[in-house]
Order: C-alpha cells, then structure tokens, then sequence
C-alpha cells in the first residue's frame, strides 16, 4: 500500500466534506434568509384616489377661504378666492412634509411647522420650502367642486 | 479571520472559563438516549416561535375590525407572508407535540426522580403556558373557529366554583368574547407569556445543566453491575452536534408542512351567527373537550361540567406534583406510579382519537 499517499488522501477528503458541508449550511441560512428579507418589505399600498376627487361642495366654501380635502393618500388644499373662484394645490409642503395652511389674513399659503409661505400660485416666497407646491386644475360641476391632476404637458 | 476574532473575544471574556463546563458535561449514551433529543427540539420550534412571531408583528393588527384583514393582507399581499405564518401555526402544533413527547419520555425513563423535582415542575409548567400560548394565539386572527374555541374555552374556565366567574371576565375582558378579549388575548401571547416563558425556560436549562442527564434505572443498574460497559460522549461538542442535526431535521419537517400544508385563514368571525356543526378545539386539547362531552350532565348533586372541569385540574395539580409521590425506598409505589404513567399516556392518546372521529 502507498502509505506516503494516504495523508494527502485524508485532507484532500476532509476537503471535499467541509465544502459540501458548509456550502449546505450557507445555501440554508441563504433559503431561510431571503423570504424574510422579501417578508420586510411593505408591500406598495394602492392609490385608490385615482386623478379626480369631489374636493367640497359649492355651499361649503366661502370666499376667501381654504379647505383641506383628501386625494388618494395624501391631503390637498382648496382655496375659493374673493372673485368666486377657485384654485386647488397639493397640501404637502414641499420642505419637511407638514401640511400647509391658507392664511385668510394674508391671502397667502402657510407651513406652521417651519414657517414657510407660497403665494397662491403655489410659488414658494419665503422660509425653508425648496420648490414650489404642485398645482391641480379644478372645475366646477353642478354643486360639486371637482379636483384633477395636471396632465403632464 | 474568525480565529483573530475568537481571540479577541477570549482575551476581554475568558471564552474557556465559560465553556469549561460544558466541555466537563457528558451525556448517557444507551440505546434510549434519542429520547434525550425531544426537549432541544422543542427550545429550538420556540425559538423558531420568538422569531416568525416578531416578523408577523411587522403586520399584524389587533382590533375586531382589523385582526382578520391584517391576517389577510399578511397571507395576499406580503411577499412570503403566508409562509412566515404558515411556519408559525405548524411550528406551534410541532412544538406542542415535541414537548408532550419530551415529557412521557421523562415520566417513562423515570428522569423525573429526586433531585430533579424541580426540573419536572418547570417543565410542566412550561407545559401548561404553552398551550395557553395556543389558547391565546388561536384567537388572534379573529376567524369564526377561534371565536367559538375561545367562548367555549372561557365558558369552561367559567365552571369553577367561585373563582371561576372572576376568571372568565379577566380573560374575556367583559362578559362576551369581544374586541376586548382580542386585545387581551393579544397581550397575553405577545408580551406576558413570551416573558414567563423565557424566565422559566433559562432555569429549565439551568437546572438541567447543573444537575446532568438523567440515566434510567434499569440502565444505571446495569451499568453498576458491568462497570466497563458505562458508556459516555461528551456534550461539547459530541452531542451538540447531533442536536443541531436534530434541529436540522425538524427545520426541514416544519418548512415542508408549512410549504405543502399552508394553514388555513378561515370566515371572518361574526358574533351574531350560530356556531358551525362539527366545532373542535385545537388536537391538543380534544383529550380534555372529549372527558368534558362525556360527563352526564348530572352527577349526584354535582353539575357534570364543574365534576369535570375540577377533575382536570385535579389531574393536572397531582401530574405537576409526580416526583413527590415517587420515593426511593419502598419499590411498589414505582410500579403504582408507572402504571398510573401508563394510563396516563394510553387515555391523552384515547381520548384524542375519540374526538376525533367522533361528532
């Protein structure tokens, strides 16, 4: 017997074993990590709101007034101006994400949280808010006061 | 690298002081000694149970009007959620079975016996707060089966004289299974039981650490007679070694069920419709259900339901209490206590299968 071969022999097995061993295990921890790495994930939550949304009735509003109104998750501000019209804009301000105000006295749209102010185009003017608040058209239909995403142009 | 690791440890934790014991502890080795499996099988579905039930919190609600439906979502909508908690339900049922096994084999290979006492009483209590982890878990994702299992349940714990009354308020949280009971149920299983249950296990496996494997009799006396026959491995790493392919195993038994068998959500529950035909509890505690069925209605002076209910407890106290009865002296109260084991163990088994197949 070739004596001198048989350590080589012995390593070169326990080799092969540890490899298919531990390459077993990691393939498990592997199988057994991934769905709960999946599970962690939140699952994307559906827009049920769609691109229109009755934002108030026609009696609700009063001249020179704001009102929040819901579209899909997140609010959004309807303001009826002196004349009679009207003017919707996303409530989300653009800074921290608090939701923005209309200031009657100041015919001007406000952030409570860092005072922060947009004009009634939604420019902001002044404070913290980086970037102006989006715009939504609104139409007026019968009594209901309907709120529409802009179209991208 | 590791190595580097391992010394940087051992040099701040004086890692061989902590091992040293378990480097010391042996276990049996006879040809009874795969019973010796069943408890580690049973720690590791719990911890299985620590961890699947953290990841279902990330999702689940309580509450009357959003139990089901968060169940639900968890099930349709997140990824890998029905089987997160397919695994939790069959690990729970596989953990029950696992330690109601762990525990006739004790009572069978008499481990029971002084000076481990307090193991056993540990044990059993670990028993009985396991099943009300199933009791409580059962209810929370609010389907018509879990709603009826509960009020019937309470209803039954409502049977003991005088304190009875007390305790099925406590646990429903008012005089009906509600909203409430949800709540309540919902901080039993996820915070007062996990945290009795850890305290109990750690001194579980203190004791058995500090006091060694049990040997049975027979063995042991064999073993006094033939000394070179004695037969040892040690613990660390021989034997843990085989535990963790133990674990393997059932690591691979529970994710085949909960893969192929995934648990069932049921029909929303709704207080206000009759029960369904056939209504069961959980197989665990159909033993008990089927004693409760076949108790007239009327004995002596005595309601059938109350004889029962203070039977079962009866039969519990005196189970908790075993190895006091048993004594090292006088051998006919051993062959008492075996037989008593026996019927034990043949009527658990009976009379689950009875209700089973019966109606």
């Amino acid at each position: 017997m070739c004596a001198d071969h048989a350590p080589h022999r012995d390593t070169s097995r326990r080799r092969a074993i540890e490899i298919f061993l531990g390459g077993g295990i990691l393939a498990s921890l592997a199988s057994f990590l991934y769905p709960v790495l999946r599970f962690f994930v939140p699952p994307a939550v559906v827009d049920l709101g769609g691109d229109e949304v009755v934002a108030a009735k026609s009696i609700e509003m009063k001249p020179n007034s704001g009102k929040i109104f819901r579209f899909g998750s997140r609010p959004g501000l309807l303001i009826m101006n002196n004349d009679g019209t009207y003017r919707a804009l996303s409530a989300t301000c653009t800074h921290l994400g608090c939701t923005v105000q209309y200031r009657p006295d100041l015919r001007e749209i406000w952030c409570a949280c860092h005072n922060g102010t947009y004009d009634l185009n939604g420019r902001n003017i002044s404070g913290p808010p980086p970037r102006p608040l989006d715009v939504f058209d609104v139409h007026v239909r019968g009594d209901e006061i309907v709120v529409n995403r802009k179209r991208e142009a | 690298m590791f190595a580097a690791l391992i010394r940087w440890l051992d040099e701040r934790l004086k890692l061989e002081g902590l091992i040293a014991p378990l480097r010391h502890k042996t276990v049996p080795t006879h040809r009874l000694s795969y019973w010796y499996f069943f408890g580690g099988i049973t720690l590791f579905l719990f911890i299985i149970q620590v961890l699947t039930g953290i990841l279902l919190l990330l999702y689940y609600r309580p509450g009357a009007n959003e139990a089901f439906e968060s169940v639900q979502y968890i099930m349709t909508r997140v990824q890998f959620g029905w089987l997160i908690r397919s695994i939790h339900s069959w690990s729970a049922n596989l953990m029950i079975f696992t330690a109601f096994v762990h525990m006739f084999s004790v009572v069978f290979l008499k481990a029971y016996r002084k000076p481990r006492e307090l193991t056993w009483v540990t044990g059993v209590i670990l028993l009985f707060l396991v099943m009300g982890f199933g009791f409580s878990g059962y209810l929370l994702p609010w389907n018509t089966l879990a709603f009826f299992a509960t009020k019937v349940g309470t209803e039954i714990a409502g049977q003991v004289p005088f304190i009875g009354r007390p305790i099925m308020i406590f646990l429903r949280g008012g005089e009906e299974v509600t909203g409430a009971t949800l709540t309540r149920f919902f901080g039993f299983h996820v915070a007062v039981l996990p945290g009795i249950v850890t305290v109990l296990i750690a001194i579980h496996l203190f004791l058995v650490q500090r006091l060694g494997m049990s040997v049975p009799p027979k063995v042991e006396a064999h073993w006094n007679a033939h000394p070179p026959e004695k037969r040892e491995m040690r613990f660390f790493p021989n034997f843990l070694l085989r535990e963790l392919m133990a674990w393997y195993v059932a690591m691979g038994a529970l994710g085949a069920l909960a893969a192929l068998f995934p648990w069932n959500l049921g029909v929303k529950a709704d207080p206000f419709i009759s029960a369904p035909a056939g209504i069961k509890p959980e197989w665990y505690f159909l033993f008990m259900f089927q004693t409760l069925k076949l108790i007239p209605s009327k004995v002596w002076i005595i309601d059938g339901e109350v004889l029962g209910v203070l039977g079962c407890s009866l039969a519990g106290l005196l189970w908790l209490l075993l190895p006091f009865f048993e004594s090292d002296k006088t051998p006919r109260t051993k062959v008492w206590i075996t037989g008593l084991t026996i019927f034990a163990l043949v009527y658990v088994i009976g009379m689950t299968v009875y209700g089973y197949v019966a109606n």
